[in-house]
């Protein structure tokens, strides 16, 4: 019986691991998730701005991203495009942006215009090894006066093979893909 | 016998005087029976003495004498026994009194007895598969589902090279429980990605036990239960222990373990072992597998006293390993999976490297221990506590802070229970118990991404009852049955458009705690009532030839994932969902067996149906668009399902020093409504080998094994047509289809050598994958993205001493 007495002393362990407070769990901030992206492209003759966005209130949430596009695009002239990345589920919003400005050599954006769509993107910005990242670029007509209508895709891949010659064959992960629908006019 | 009755007359000559001296009342009768403490059965010829008066008795076949009229007092007792050790006790005497006396046999006797009870079976109504110590050691390198998959109609399902879990039967993670030193294993063991925490260096033997017989454990064991043990120390005055290490040439990396014993003939022991491993990236016939590298290291210690009739140990055993996941396994939308099928490989191909990058795994088991049993007159009842710490860190690739996990979560076990084993005279045994545990999972906020498994605590109670009768040398019949309560109090933060989408803000109300806009704050609490049961039979035809036959209900609770899933699930690309309103899923099993064994040959044949009333599991529903893209949106469901199927071993030595091995196994699983395929059902495969001895040359075995895994044509067709906007086009994601058949030939051999000091030597060295070829694996989640291995040589020298 000695045996036994010594075994119940692990009784108090049990005792111990019941009787500890009932915190309830704090939320988490979830830094992963993006939940907007703004494209504004603005107008190089001061015509004005286009502003296309995607905003998904609950991230992965059931809720479905909203897709708007302010306006047409002018078949004249060139635009300077700036991408926006926020995640306002934290509070204030946090800037995406600067993280993929910071690690940009794991970063690029893509821009695909679909086959009527007579645009073409340049790449501004570059990472440290000269590799375009693409939160700059300039979107202009392949030959002025050209109108369509079609989707721009926006494409924003974490670690994509760099170099490389397109989405397709990049690789990486997908952290952003939306299709804006746009005329040319 | 006439001798004996001669000294009885005198004897009885003596104690008349006795009483003629003391004029006090000396009319107490004291009876005496002497019995194996081991297995109770009577001791004939054991001599007992009454110190005081000189007398002694010598028991007959029962076990038995008497010692008539003697006077009230104190007296001590001798009882010697030549098989046993000599016994002193002294008794008051009062009245007429019986006395038993149970003596414990001699240190080389209780060496035998050791064995018997170490074969001894886990169920006796129910085959068992078992893996011997030779068969762990030449495994020494691998892994536990490497190991049981020896055993036919167990498989695996991978993650890639090292990460494997059990499937027994077609059913896995939560269906099957593990036992590992009487302990269940709590290691989240309902992720597909989670691998058992179990280092088979630590273990000797391990059994499966198919169709949840084993009432003891759990009541939950829809699939199976896998019995790790390691054996009883020896009661001698003995140093043993063995150091193994183990090259390979495929991760180009290696094994080194250790084992130590020192063992009294008094009882007492310590043991320790320890294993370290480490790989390099994998490689398939045609490239590297980056970032598939591993190191592990487990350490585990037990000391304590082991008598016959009482023991008390204490356990302790580590686990931990650092894994690295496939660096292109990680894909996040749809369409990164399409591309990884259509592209056949990995889209990262470095050169071979020891790192472990993100992502990885860094998963640390503690386990401890206390365990104590006395045998008793009614039976032998045995005390266990043990305290189980369960970390898992999941490493992914993320923006900004890399160091820090993307899943946290820390597991603790606290469990207490008491078994009662009993031996009744007519051939029948009792085993009983009772059980609590309290578990408390904690994932930690400061991984800044949602929580996959909330905050919980579980409270268990559980008490089980099992009895076991033979009627002749033919017929055993064994029932059981076991009740488990459970109460699951979690704290759970839902995304607010999930919870009021899911239609939970009117069918669970009450639980909200606070409505923080975004999230709502809930606190779901469960009672789950279960019982199980079991009844089985044995039959034997002739001398090893036996047909079993087993019907057991099983009943298991559904597992946090099913109930709280709650979003991405990173490397299936999929959206999960589980579902509060899940109830108790309960399998009825029916398993038939018939084993002949006989000096030359060996045949198995099992089969089994298994009837699975509200199975839960997984099917995909929609498409989501997200930010990110479209993704797949899977629910967790409730339907019955059945699983059918049967597997046959056959075994025979032929002429003296060869020998040919056959398995094949066939496993057809349904949902019952509509008599859909289940998914990830182990194809059917055929195993064979044929070995040649060479007793005269140090014991050189050589063989060679085939195996042969068919395509699975039986699965759900869950494929998608998604959306490509840069193709313009929908394309198939095609998750469903599986891979072709594959042939396998590997190559094995062992020498052994005897040193001068009494120890051994063993060099085994073994050809995986003999052709290289390359193919791919069904019950590999990541063979979307990877090729399986390629040719892999290893070689393990082992030291016994």
């Amino acid at each position: 019986m000695k045996i036994f007495k010594y075994a119940l002393l692990a009784i108090p362990f049990l005792y111990f691991s019941c009787n500890d407070d009932d915190d309830t769990p704090e939320p988490i901030n979830e830094e992963e998730v993006i939940t907007t992206m703004t494209v504004t492209l603005a107008a190089h003759d001061g015509s004005g701005v286009v502003i296309m966005q995607t905003y998904d209130q609950d991230g992965e949430g059931p809720i479905e991203p909203v897709v708007t596009v302010s306006g047409p695009i002018s078949s004249a002239t060139s635009y300077s495009g700036s991408i926006e990345f926020l995640n306002e589920l934290e509070d204030p919003a946090e800037d995406i942006t600067e993280e993929v400005v910071e690690e940009a050599d794991e970063h690029q954006v893509f821009f695909n215009a679909s086959s009527g769509l007579p645009l073409e993107f340049t790449y501004v910005d570059f990472d440290s090894n000269e590799l375009p990242l693409g939160t700059q670029f300039i979107v202009a007509p392949t030959t002025e006066g050209a109108t369509g209508s079609g989707t721009i895709t926006v494409t924003l891949v974490h670690e994509p093979a760099k170099p490389n010659d397109g989405l397709d064959t990049a690789g990486g992960e997908i952290d952003i893909q939306t299709s804006f629908e746009v005329t040319v006019e | 016998m006439f001798r004996n009755n001669i000294f009885c007359f005198l004897l009885f000559l003596l104690s008349l005087n006795t009483t003629s001296i003391y004029s006090q009342n000396c009319n107490y009768d004291l009876s005496i029976e002497v019995i194996d403490l081991h297995d109770g059965t009577p001791l004939n010829n054991a001599i007992v003495v009454i110190n005081e008066l000189q007398i002694q008795r010598t028991t007959n076949l029962e076990g038995k004498l008497i010692f008539k009229d003697l006077c009230k007092g104190y007296y001590t007792l001798n009882i010697t026994h030549e098989e046993c050790e000599n016994l002193q006790i002294s008794i008051d005497l009062k009245k007429d009194t019986f006395k038993k006396i149970r003596l414990e046999h001699h240190l080389n006797e209780l060496e035998e007895i050791m064995v018997i009870s170490d074969n001894r079976n886990n169920s006796k109504s129910l085959f068992e598969n078992k893996i011997s110590k030779e068969v762990l050691e030449d495994y020494n390198s691998r892994n536990l589902g490497e190991v049981l998959k020896t055993i036919t109609g167990v498989s695996t399902l991978n993650s890639g090279n090292y990460l494997s879990k059990p499937v027994i039967n077609g059913l896995h993670s939560s269906r099957i429980i593990l036992i590992n030193n009487d302990v269940r294993l709590e290691d989240q063991e309902w992720g597909i990605e989670h691998a058992p925490s179990i280092d088979i260096n630590s273990i000797d033997k391990i059994s499966v036990i198919k169709g949840a017989s084993a009432l003891k454990y759990g009541g939950d064991a829809v699939g199976g239960v896998i019995i790790a043990e390691t054996s009883r120390e020896k009661l001698m005055d003995r140093v043993y222990g063995n150091v193994t290490s183990n090259v390979q040439s495929n991760g180009r990396g290696g094994a080194l373990s250790t084992n130590f014993t020192k063992t009294n003939s008094n009882g007492w022991f310590y043991k320790f072992q320890g294993t370290l491993k480490r790989m390099g990236d994998f490689e398939t016939p045609d490239y590297v597998m980056t970032n598939t590298g591993f190191a592990e290291h487990n350490f585990s210690f037990k000391a304590g006293l082991n008598r016959i009739d009482r023991g008390i140990d204490i356990y302790y055993s580590l686990f931990s390993n650092k894994l690295g996941i496939l660096r292109s396994s990680h894909a996040h939308t749809a369409i990164d999976i399409i591309n990884a099928i259509e592209n056949e490989i990995p889209n990262v191909i470095e050169d071979f490297s020891y790192d472990i990058n993100i992502p990885r795994q860094k998963i640390s088991h503690n386990l401890l221990k206390l365990k104590a049993f006395k045998n008793f007159d009614f039976g032998k009842l045995v005390m266990r506590y043990d305290f189980q710490v369960n970390d898992r860190k999941e490493f992914d690739i993320r923006r900004g802070d890399r160091t820090k996990p993307a899943l946290d979560l820390n597991l603790q076990t606290h469990s207490l229970a008491f078994d009662l084993e009993s031996k009744f005279q007519n051939n029948s045994n009792l085993k009983a118990g009772i059980s609590g545990r309290y578990q408390k999972n904690f994932p930690d906020p400061s991984t800044g991404v949602k929580r996959i498994i909330p905050d919980y605590k579980k409270y268990d109670f559980s008490i089980y009852s099992i009895y076991d009768i033979s009627f002749d040398s033919n017929w055993l019949i064994e029932g059981g049955i076991r009740y488990d309560f459970s109460h699951i109090n979690a704290y759970k933060y839902y995304r607010t458009s999930l919870w009021e989408a899911r239609n939970y803000d009117e069918l669970f109300p009450e639980i909200v705690v606070e409505d923080l806009g975004l999230n709502t704050l809930t606190n779901p609490k469960f009672d789950f009532n279960n019982f199980s049961s079991n009844l089985g039979t044995r039959f034997t035809i002739n001398k090893g030839e036996n047909i079993y036959f087993n019907y057991s209900i099983s009943s298991r609770k559904p597992n946090p994932s099913e109930l709280f899933s709650e979003g991405l699930h990173h490397s299936s690309a999929r959206i999960e969902i589980g579902d509060l309103s899940f109830n108790s899923e309960v399998g009825h099993n029916i398993s038939l067996t018939y084993n002949f064994a006989n000096e030359k040959s060996n045949l198995t044949v099992n089969s089994f149906a298994n009837y699975v009333n509200d199975f839960i599991y997984i099917i995909p529903v929609d498409l989501m668009p997200t930010i990110a893209g479209v993704f797949p949106y899977w629910e967790y469901k409730q339907e019955d399902a059945k699983l059918f199927g049967f597997d046959v071993k056959y075994e025979r030595q032929y002429f003296n020093n060869f020998f040919a091995g056959h398995q094949f196994s066939l496993i057809k699983g349904y949902e019952r409504e509509n008599g859909k395929p289940l998914v990830n059902m182990p194809p059917a495969n055929l195993k064979n080998q044929i070995s040649y001895n060479f007793p005269e040359l140090n014991n050189l075995n050589i063989s060679l094994e085939s195996e042969y895994v068919f395509r699975q044509n039986e699965y759900p067709n869950n494929n998608f047509e998604v959306y490509v906007p840069t193709q313009e086009n929908y394309q198939l994601l095609d998750t469903s289809t599986p891979p072709s058949s594959y042939h396998l030939l590997n190559f094995a051999s062992s020498v052994g050598f005897k040193s001068e000091n009494g120890g051994s030597y063993k060099i085994n060295l073994r050809v995986e994958n003999l052709f290289n070829n390359l193919y791919k694996d069904y019950l590999n989640r990541l063979r979307y993205f990877t090729h399986e291995m390629g040719r892999n040589i290893m070689l393990s020298l082992s030291y016994n001493y």
